[in-house]
């Protein structure tokens, strides 16, 4: 007894109860979120096509997502028979996990931050450039040709959008003078980046939203899964929640582009004017709203632009986006240089 | 609660560092050496230095481990296992790894390690002016030379990827292709007539 008890005393006073506790209070939330950015984007489907969309599970089809959840989860696990099986059952974890640690940084509010590290915008880069090698590994170890070759187009995307994304963060960190997000938000109290920034912000948010789009695999930019040539793609040979790990960890993904791009360009948990700076938990709520309003704009991105063949995606990105993207950066260098920077 | 911490990330990286060089599966040592980059990353994250935890996440497991893998997916198929060394090999390169090994850790044991009291975070603002800093302790020079080495290697990518002596061949091609093409074209129109002519 005295020794569990002093286990437990062990656990409080380091602090690992805490984390625990966090960690499982970021995972259910950012499930249920996922699962409800499923439905979200059936919904935003259904509307631009001019349909209804889920509508027969609880009121107005809300639990349609969760209902396809369970189901997933009591689904048998299959598998091939000549996949290399510790590959195959490693990769899914790869994709879900880097993507749920990236959301470890975001300041949701003033307090709400489980980790606020001092290279945040930096740290979110090099999380993200390691979910890839989820996708490279599932696709490879399912021994299917349709899942290699999905998983070998979605290497040559990643590694080449990630430059854009990388390089137009690093425009915007020019103005804020720090990687910490936190510190970011303090900044653009005197006027939200995209505003202080002006042209240089505006090109690089319109580069940062392309380029994240395709980052995270998602319509125009899809050929990783193109469903009329690949079957499915690198997650052809997974089924029940493994799968449900890939399509998850898809969902985060969007979500966490679009957070970014809150925090980084539209000012993160602050109201537009400071019109709610008296309640503090309302800055949740326009952290939410603004994310939310990106990502309709992904979704609507996704419902209205064709699919682009592969050299078309790799012209897009070194011919165009990329050299773009460095005038860019030295145009902001020389903004904040001559100090044209708007401040309000 | 830290000494914890070393010794798990110690014991994931020394694991995965043997099973890496074991494995007779090519993409699964790429994931074995993945594992010991990550726990180097860990170990500079426990280091307080941030910025060098997340350059090691970015250029190593980012970076270098996924050209690998893609190399791999390019030559290896599922089924093919690396052959087994044969045995004086593998006693050489055992002698071998143990001479380094007594090397490293006859340094280490022979350098006096300072114990620093306080740990304080190296911003990258820091990193940033000790890169470009032309005084002593400044770091310009190497830092210049290694962006000169990077861009003629990017130079000399470019060259091997546009093939110099194959430039010059791929006319004669283009124009054999097109004799062909002709010759098609010539045997279908001159087929094409008589049934067009009876048509009419």
């Amino acid at each position: 007894m005295n020794s569990i008890s002093n286990m437990i005393d062990w656990f409080v006073s380091t602090g690992v109860l805490n984390m625990a506790m966090i960690a499982l209070i970021y995972l259910t939330v950012f499930a249920v979120l996922g699962l409800f950015l499923v439905l979200l984007e059936r919904k935003v489907a259904a509307w631009f096509q001019l349909r209804i969309g889920p509508n027969r599970v609880g009121y107005l089809g809300l639990f349609q997502t969760i209902a396809d959840a369970l189901k997933l989860v009591s689904k048998e696990l299959t598998g091939t028979v000549k996949a290399d099986k510790f590959l195959y059952n490693l990769a899914p974890y790869f994709v879900i996990v880097t993507s749920l640690m990236a959301l470890a940084v975001f300041p949701f509010t003033r307090d709400l931050q489980a980790f606020d590290i001092n290279i945040g915008v930096f740290f979110l880069v090099a999380i993200s450039s390691i979910g890839v090698i989820g996708i490279l590994l599932g696709g490879w170890s399912s021994n299917n040709k349709f899942a290699l070759i999905g998983a070998m187009r979605s290497g040559v995307q990643t590694i080449s959008y990630e430059l854009s994304v990388g390089i137009s963060l690093l425009t915007m960190v020019i103005l804020t003078g720090s990687l910490q997000l936190s510190e970011i938000i303090e900044v653009q109290k005197s006027g939200w980046l995209i505003v202080q920034g002006h042209i240089p912000a505006i090109i690089a948010f319109m580069i940062y939203m392309i380029a994240g789009t395709a980052e995270t695999n998602r319509a125009p930019f899809d050929m990783v899964e193109a469903e009329s040539e690949l079957g499915a793609g690198y997650h052809t040979e997974y089924s029940g929640m493994k799968f449900a790990y890939f399509f998850l960890a898809e969902f985060i993904n969007m979500f966490i582009i679009a957070a970014l791009a809150t925090t980084v360009f539209f000012g993160g948990w602050l109201s537009p004017f400071g019109i709610t700076d008296s309640l503090p938990w309302m800055g949740l709520f326009w952290f939410l709203a603004k994310t939310f309003v990106l990502v309709f704009l992904m979704m609507w991105f996704r419902w209205t632009f064709p699919r682009l063949r592969v050299d078309q995606l790799l012209t897009l990105e070194w011919k165009y986006l990329l050299p773009i993207n460095l005038v860019n950066l030295v145009l902001m260098a020389v903004i904040v240089w001559l100090n044209l920077t708007i401040q309000i | 609660m830290e000494k914890l911490i070393f010794y798990i990330l110690a014991v994931i990286m020394i694991a995965s560092a043997v099973a890496a060089v074991s494995s007779r599966k090519m993409l699964r040592s790429v994931v074995y050496l993945l594992f010991v980059l990550i726990g180097a990353a860990g170990l500079y994250f426990q280091m307080d230095y941030n910025f060098l935890a997340a350059i090691q996440l970015t250029v190593y497991a980012g970076g270098v481990v996924v050209l690998i893998i893609f190399s791999v997916l390019l030559i290896q198929h599922i089924e093919m296992e690396l052959e087994v060394a044969k045995k004086y090999r593998q006693s050489i390169s055992a002698l071998l790894c143990l001479m380094g090994l007594s090397l490293v850790l006859a340094t280490i044991y022979a350098h006096p390690f300072e114990a620093t009291g306080v740990t304080t975070t190296t911003t990258t603002a820091e990193v940033g002016r000790a890169l470009l800093s032309t005084e002593k302790g400044g770091f310009i020079l190497p830092f210049e030379v290694i962006s000169v080495l990077l861009l003629s290697a990017m130079i000399g990518a470019i060259v091997i990827a546009k093939g110099g002596n194959e430039i010059e061949k791929s006319p004669l091609e283009k124009i054999e292709a097109e004799k062909l093409l002709e010759e098609i074209t010539k045997e279908v129109e001159t087929e094409k007539v008589p049934e067009e002519n009876i048509g009419v």
